[in-house]
């Protein structure tokens, strides 16, 4: 196995408060990661470093291979153009806690426009396989529903299905399920566990840790910007070493 | 209750309400007859001003400016608001200044202004090019900079506002999707902005053929110009108003029809259509199933 993501150091401060400090995180291709934690912890902002939606104060972020949004050159970091940037994040997909569909679009479009204007396939071949997603994601014949016809759980699997298209080698999600009602919740847990099962590399910071336990191949615990805990899903959420982990988890149950 | 069944519902009586309609109606009647036993106003002369060659010509004018202004003050106004929610502070300064100046200062003054740019720019000389303020600003050129250049430092703050109200959620999904900057803007932002932002430029437009006559001191053969042209010789001078604002209500009753439709299109209408044309399209039957 080789590494999809690595995070060596991760700082991050917003003015004077720090909100990272310290992250280093390994995930292979092919791993599905739960980031558990308090909110505040710095899960989403973690998670958004990666694809550089949040620049990070210090450390290093790889994805496969690929230096995340700066070059170095003679010791210094130079942020990369707005051009370089969206060329890293075409193979990084992301899944909004609110959905952010593109309302002026039907769901065809939502789907399929990325490929056709930033990958260059042809409207047909991006339109075939946007609807092989709206299959995969349960929502066959909606294509030219508008987002706000659609209901949160819906809206969200389709904005799974808009990342996918790009083709993605890396999916993260920012608490995908945080946003809905409780019963949309498991149609929307129920593609990730797909993805997962087709070999997905996943990073999800999540609070459901019934998914966490029953999908995920290792989740990390963070609390007030570093790693408290890590390890595989059931014994970390089942027999936890730390006290932090301990606590947060006694709250969750 | 059952003897209350059938009892005739009486809605409670506003007296207050009635008084008061009643006075306006003779306060406006008594104005009215004012008007019209008026002796000193020629009645048949509006009828043979209000298709007379010289109106026509000014109206095509006074159109001419609304749409040129509106169209250069809309491309400016667009670089104006880029401009501002750039990063760079120059830029952004160039812009908040722009906007300070061109609203803080009367329109009437800026048209004075450049009318007169030549008192001190007679000339410019550009590598060998030699160019004569006084033939290049004409009352025309003038009028048009002066209208374009004042309504550009509106529109920009129109289309800041527009770009300002549309989720930044938007703009991190189409970043993380893979879009370029300039991608996210065309496709993602600015056509939701559009929709925030047609209604107030159809309200600026509709003010703009309007305000077009200020540009009657310089001159400049709108339509007001004409008709001033037209009372200096015989003195007609409430006739020929009147003939005026029959045009500018026409144009402006249009233009709001038009703005209404355009809305109702976007689906985002954010008035009522104007009155006249809601009694229009009640004739017409053409409202629909709007309510």
């Amino acid at each position: 196995m080789s590494a999809m993501v690595e995070a060596v150091d991760v700082h991050k401060s917003f003015g004077a408060l720090p909100v990272l400090k310290g992250i280093s995180m390994t995930i292979q291709k092919g791993e599905v990661v739960c980031l558990l934690g308090p909110s505040g912890s710095g899960k989403s902002t973690f998670l958004r470093c990666i694809n550089h939606l949040e620049p990070m104060t210090s450390g290093r972020i790889h994805v496969d291979g690929q230096r995340i949004g700066y070059h170095e050159r003679h010791g210094k970091l130079y942020e990369m153009s707005g051009t370089e940037l969206a060329r890293q994040r075409r193979d990084i997909g992301m899944v909004f806690q609110r959905f952010n569909l593109f309302p002026h679009h039907d769901v065809l479009t939502n789907i399929a426009l990325a490929p056709t204007l930033i990958r260059g396939e042809g409207r047909e071949q991006a339109n075939a396989r946007a609807r092989a997603l709206l299959k995969l994601i349960d929502l066959e014949g909606r294509e030219s529903a508008y987002p706000y016809q659609l209901s949160g759980g819906q809206q969200q699997r389709v904005a799974i299905a808009r990342a996918l298209a790009m083709n993605p080698k890396l999916m993260l999600f920012d608490e995908p399920t945080s946003a809905l009602d409780p019963e949309l919740v498991g149609e929307v847990l129920a593609v990730m566990r797909k993805l997962a099962a087709d070999g997905m590399t996943m990073l999800v910071v999540t609070h459901e840790l019934g998914f966490a336990r029953e999908v995920a191949d290792r989740v990390v615990f963070m609390d007030q910007g570093v790693v408290v805990e890590e390890g595989p899903a059931r014994s970390v959420i089942d027999s936890p070493q730390h006290e932090r982990t301990r606590a947060f988890l006694g709250r969750m149950h | 209750m059952g003897g209350m069944k059938g009892a005739k519902v009486i809605p409670a009586r506003r007296w207050g309400q009635w008084i008061a309609a009643a006075l306006l109606s003779v306060v406006v009647l008594a104005l009215l007859f004012v008007v019209i036993s008026s002796r000193r106003i020629q009645w048949s002369a509006i009828p043979h001003y209000i298709l007379d060659d010289t109106i026509i010509d000014g109206i095509w004018l006074t159109l001419v400016f609304t749409i040129l202004s509106m169209v250069i003050s809309i491309l400016a106004g667009g670089l104006l608001a880029t401009l501002r929610l750039s990063r760079n502070p120059v830029l952004t300064g160039f812009a908040s200044l722009y906007v300070w100046f061109f609203r803080g200062t009367p329109l009437l003054v800026q048209i004075i202004f450049w009318f007169n740019i030549q008192l001190f720019i007679p000339s410019l000389d550009l590598g060998g090019f030699h160019l004569d303020m006084n033939a290049i600003v004409t009352p025309f050129v003038a009028a048009l900079l002066a209208l374009s250049l004042n309504e550009a430092a509106y529109m920009a703050e129109i289309m800041r506002g527009g770009l300002l109200a549309i989720d930044s959620g938007q703009s991190e999904a189409a970043k993380a999707l893979g879009y370029t900057p300039t991608q996210a803007m065309l496709r993602i932002i600015f056509p939701q902005a559009l929709r925030v932002i047609i209604p107030p430029i159809g309200n600026q437009t509709i003010a703009m053929l309007k305000t077009t006559s200020l540009v009657s001191v310089v001159a400049a053969q709108d339509l007001l110009t004409r008709t001033q042209n037209i009372y200096a010789k015989n003195f007609l001078i409430i006739e020929l108003l009147i003939v005026a604002s029959i045009w500018y209500l026409v144009m402006t009753t249009i233009a709001s029809g038009l703005q209404y439709l355009i809305e109702r299109r976007l689906g985002r209408s954010t008035g009522e259509a104007p009155v006249v044309w809601r009694a229009v399209m009640r004739l017409l039957r053409v409202e629909g199933s709007r309510g």
